[in-house]
């Protein structure tokens, strides 16, 4: 790849959750997640960043289009106005904290793109937190 | 450091080599022949030592004179495909945060950094960066 450009796209959706593992008693849930033991929700903002190297005839990475049509079939359908504990089975294993999300995210691009395309997303979970995976930061 | 500036533009996305109906599959909206436009903003972002005298990379005066002069006299309020730099390049944002790079890449040099990125932001959701990215 010679000249590459990266180009992000950022979408918002909101959802409710529970910090809780199966497992655990309801105190040890509490204990351990505190009041995100609780239903809540929150809105997310999601930047999902491609790397590739631009169409040199129609000058574009990807039709940002299609990026908006998978960011509403992968995400929006899946997560927004939606309970992450009792309307996915992502998080039967895991807490939806926002770093599993976004390893969830990252893994349901990543399929649904172009092999390697898919650099990163950065998950807000409001406006003043946020997580990132990034290609190959998996531990 | 990285400063942020905002250029209003008019642009089109469509190429003469295209049918219509290859400009409207590929372009889509985008290829209205009357062209549409952005408020774009450009974060241009610049690396290199830390003068000791002045405590600064590059001074902001300095940067904002550079691409007010190089980028946003010559982008702001006009129809980007007019400009030369997109005669052979649909001015997509792809191609347009190239374009900005190129523009200021010497420039910056000149005032002693290196111009390490440039990122143009077409809308809210929109973002296309250009330098070194990894």
């Amino acid at each position: 790849m010679s000249d590459p450009v990266r180009i992000t796209r950022a979408i918002e959706f909101s959802s409710s959750l529970r910090l809780r593992l199966g497992e655990l008693s309801e105190a040890e849930n509490r204990r351990r997640f505190g009041p995100a033991a609780e239903r809540h929700g929150h809105n997310y903002r999601l930047e999902v960043s491609l790397l590739g190297e631009p169409d040199p005839r129609t000058g574009m990475v990807i039709d940002l289009k299609d990026v908006k049509d998978l960011l509403e079939r992968e995400v929006m359908a899946r997560f927004d106005h939606r309970d992450l504990n009792d309307d996915t089975d992502f998080f039967e294993k895991r807490p939806p904290t926002a770093e599993n999300l976004a390893r969830v995210l990252f893994e349901l691009l990543d399929r649904a793109l172009a092999p390697g395309l898919l650099e990163r997303v950065r998950l807000y979970e409001g406006p003043d937190h946020w997580v990132d995976v990034e290609r190959g930061s998996e531990p | 450091m990285t400063r942020r500036y905002r250029f209003p533009a008019a642009h089109v996305l469509r190429r003469a080599d295209f049918s219509e109906a290859e400009n409207q599959r590929v372009y889509g909206k985008c290829a209205n022949p009357n062209g549409h436009g952005h408020d774009y903003t450009v974060e241009v972002t610049v690396s290199g030592p830390v003068d000791d005298a002045t405590g600064r990379v590059l001074e902001p005066a300095r940067l904002d004179d550079l691409v007010e002069g190089a980028l946003l006299r010559r982008f702001s309020h006009r129809l980007l495909n007019d400009d030369p730099l997109f005669a052979e390049r649909v001015p997509t944002a792809e191609n347009i945060a190239r374009a900005a790079h190129a523009l200021l890449r010497e420039g910056v040099a000149a005032g002693g950094a290196r111009l390490r990125r440039v990122r143009v932001r077409e809308t809210r959701n929109n973002t296309f960066d250009y330098g070194e990215l990894r």
